[in-house]
């Protein structure tokens, strides 16, 4: 993606970038690509008798736009690890904004890596995703 | 309750292929417009992808049954996912196989007391590699939690 190895320098930060405000159909959307039909996602009736206020996100479709904004950055074909950590629920009309920095840069096995810290944080300044990866840097 | 049993335990082994048409899905789903997943013939899977298994899992190939996890009170807490290589692209045949790694407990500060399941799900190419790992922790609360 043009990014190379000498601009991956410890400390170098992607450029933030926002996502949404979410909707409903966007919970829906990505139940359906990704096979996770839990009703509490969608069904108001099942959240709240669960004790939800309504309906909240899938913790993957947040990390499914946190791997988007590493991959968009730093390459598709050149991630080789990606972790999610669910955090604060994400719910209709939420704004989310990923971040991400360089923490460590090396060589292993003849071949140059990246790790970031990944964080995707709600409007509220609360954070979503505490996330990291790994990729190859050419 | 969750059954503590169950750690060990394999899943069924199953076939399944990544597949262009659900690679697209799944990148307009996590909101990606990247022409590496959009525009290429055979394009690598997103980060996160192989969730999508699910669609090719029999009923055996993961044991939540076993589990005796309540879903009503199960979060999702959070998922891994390793690669030896690039992610696998369009066309790649894979076989793929869960097990229960490890289950935990751990006091919550407001849902009592809560319950870790962390589960390993590996995907093989034909020749027997290992191409990825997925490793998912489940939450079972003690209580269903409020909104923060």
């Amino acid at each position: 993606m043009g990014v190379t190895w000498e601009d991956l320098t410890e400390g170098t930060k992607a450029e933030p970038r926002e996502f949404g405000p979410l909707t409903r159909t966007d919970f829906v959307r990505y139940q359906g690509a990704s096979g996770d039909f839990n009703p509490i996602h969608h069904d108001e009736e099942y959240a709240k008798s669960a004790g939800f206020a309504t309906v909240f996100s899938v913790g993957m479709l947040q990390a499914g736009i946190l791997a988007t904004y590493a991959t968009d950055w730093l390459g598709a074909a050149d991630v080789r690890r990606f972790g999610a950590q669910f955090r604060e629920q994400v719910w209709p009309g939420d704004t989310l904004t990923c971040t991400g920095e360089v923490t460590k840069r090396y060589e292993d096995g003849g071949e140059r890596f990246v790790d970031l810290e990944l964080v995707c944080t709600r409007q509220t300044g609360g954070t979503a995703i505490k996330g990291w990866a790994t990729f190859v840097a050419q | 309750m969750v059954n503590k049993n169950a750690v060990g335990q394999t899943g069924e082994p199953f076939d399944l292929v990544v597949e262009r048409g659900k690679i697209r899905e799944f990148a307009r789903a996590t909101k990606s417009q990247n022409p590496e997943y959009l525009d290429d013939p055979t394009p690598v899977s997103p980060p996160t992808f192989l969730v999508s298994s699910v669609f090719w899992a029999p009923p055996g190939a993961a044991r939540w049954g076993d589990l005796q996890l309540d879903m009503r009170r199960v979060l999702d807490g959070g998922r891994e996912f390793v690669f030896h290589g690039p992610p696998p692209a369009a066309g790649t045949k894979l076989t793929s196989q869960s097990r229960v790694e490890d289950i935990y407990e751990k006091e919550g500060k407001r849902g009592g007391t809560m319950t870790f399941v962390v589960t390993v799900q590996e995907f093989r190419d034909e020749a027997g590699n290992l191409v990825a790992e997925m490793r998912s922790t489940a939450i079972e609360t003690g209580k269903p939690p409020t909104e923060g």
